[in-house]
């Protein structure tokens, strides 16, 4: 039984957890490594490190953080956030990570997809898109690409950006609702099915979880193969376990071990 | 102390994170002349097989291989370690040597492309179902167990007799081999979680003393 996956987002600035973390088990809650193992422990399928504000002089303290979180953790894990090239890709799947998830250095430069994926292969590329809808007007619909962490608008056209990365060799797509993140009112559902109507590759689903039916109706309205959220784990408002639980409840196959 | 091939293939930091965590001792090796000194290898890969058959020749490492193999030490071969065992590959490769779809030849049957239908390759954790109860690899584990997979291909043996474990991912297909000391597996036990580290430590276990 294949299953849908749940994962955890941490926001890691110059070595540290950003997002206020309420775990009694922690020594040290801003530390990404500890923070790693607690969700392993609850159950997470995966996790995704979001390297904020990494700076080119940043970019080792990442590294650090990999290697040390694949020295005590083992389940995959994914690292994105400010990669500009083949080498910062290398340094952090050298360091251990699975995967590395690249953005707005993509929307640049398409080729460096194509060129990470022939030297790592696919499996390990995530291409992460920030998607906002596109402003109202006569005729437009859609969503448009954002970067530099939605800052800039690019012009261009999520669904066919989506069509473009993977005949470059992206491995799995990351897509952030730029509307609905951060406002705990659901997962952009509309944006993730109308994706997963055109892609063949997973799709994880982020951006807007508030409440344990979001994580439900990305996977079974927006189509998701995972589900990645921050908040609601973070502060302690939901478990991984009871996600899991009440995702099995609705009929959505999970990774449950007996015993955890 | 446990041998890990390195040819190349991938994922070498996370197959020693996973053995030293479970108190195995082990290092990575390419050396040819060294590999039967060890008392037990891990073949661990991510990648083509045509590029992996390409880097075990290129670095002398297939006659060394297959003699530890005959040695009857414990051997486990990890995704890619495992398809190599076979004797041919459907996985097309435009890079691949004439010879490039050659494996090792240690088990008689083809490496066969996952059905469409669904997502290729499989990425994500799957049900394993054991075969038998008496595979010291699974030990202290409950058929059913999840493990992590990434994988657009699988091992299809002829004698069904090896195979130690099945999956299902659009098709039945098998998810483990042994043949007396050499175990694999199409999973990535080092991604696992505790269900993996349990394989990794079951694989210590069976060095001889």
């Amino acid at each position: 039984m294949h299953v849908k996956r749940v994962i955890p987002c941490l926001d890691v600035k110059e070595g540290r957890v950003v997002k206020g973390t309420r775990f009694v088990d922690l020594r040290d809650a801003g530390d990404p490594v500890e923070l790693a193992e607690h969700y392993d422990r609850e159950g997470a399928d995966e996790l995704v490190f979001l390297d904020i504000n990494a700076s080119h002089e940043g970019r080792a303290t990442i590294v650090d953080v990999a290697a040390k979180t694949a020295e005590r953790v083992f389940i995959p894990f994914t690292v994105g956030g400010g990669i500009r090239t083949v080498d910062d890709i290398r340094s952090l799947l050298r360091a251990g990570a699975d995967k590395v998830s690249v953005n707005s250095a993509a929307v640049k430069d398409p080729e460096l997809i194509r060129r990470a994926a022939d030297m790592f292969g696919s499996q390990c590329i995530v291409v992460a898109i920030d998607a906002r809808r596109k402003r109202s007007g006569e005729g437009v619909s859609g969503w448009e690409v954002l970067i530099h962490g939605g800052r800039i608008q690019t012009g261009l056209d999520v669904l066919e950006w989506v069509d473009k990365v993977q005949e470059y060799g992206a491995g799995e797509l990351l897509v952030t609702s730029m509307d609905a993140d951060g406002t705990k009112g659901g997962y952009d559902n509309e944006l993730n099915a109308a994706i997963a109507s055109r892609s063949s590759i997973p799709l994880i689903a982020s951006g807007g979880a508030g409440e344990l039916s979001h994580l439900r109706d990305a996977i079974l309205e927006g189509h998701a193969d995972a589900v990645l959220a921050a908040s609601i784990f973070h502060f302690g408002e939901y478990s991984i376990s009871e996600v899991k639980s009440y995702l099995r409840q609705c009929g959505i196959p999970v990774r449950i071990e007996e015993g955890l | 102390m446990i041998g890990i091939i390195d040819y190349g293939a991938g994922n070498l930091r996370s197959v020693y994170n996973g053995l030293k965590a479970v108190g195995c001792e082990c290092r990575a090796t390419s050396d040819p002349a060294e590999l039967g000194s060890f008392a037990a290898l891990v073949v661990p890969g991510v990648g083509a097989f045509a590029q992996a058959m390409a880097r075990l020749r290129a670095l002398s490492l297939v006659d060394p291989l297959l003699g530890f193999i005959g040695s009857g030490k414990p051997v486990l071969g990890i995704c890619l370690g495992l398809q190599i065992l076979m004797e041919a590959s459907d996985e097309s490769d435009s890079g691949a040597k004439q010879d490039g779809s050659t494996g090792l030849g240690v088990l008689r049957g083809r490496v066969r492309r996952l059905p469409g239908g669904q997502k290729v390759p499989q990425i994500g954790w799957n049900s394993v179902r054991f075969l038998t109860r008496d595979d010291p690899l699974f030990t202290g584990l409950s058929s059913g167990a999840f493990f992590y997979f990434v994988h657009s291909y699988y091992v299809d043996p002829e004698d069904t007799a090896v195979v130690s474990c099945r999956c299902t991912y659009g098709a039945d297909f098998a998810a483990g081999i042994r043949l007396g000391n050499v175990h694999a597996v199409q999973f990535h036990p080092e991604k696992s979680g505790r269900n993996g580290l349990t394989v990794l430590r079951n694989f210590g276990r069976l060095i001889e003393r």
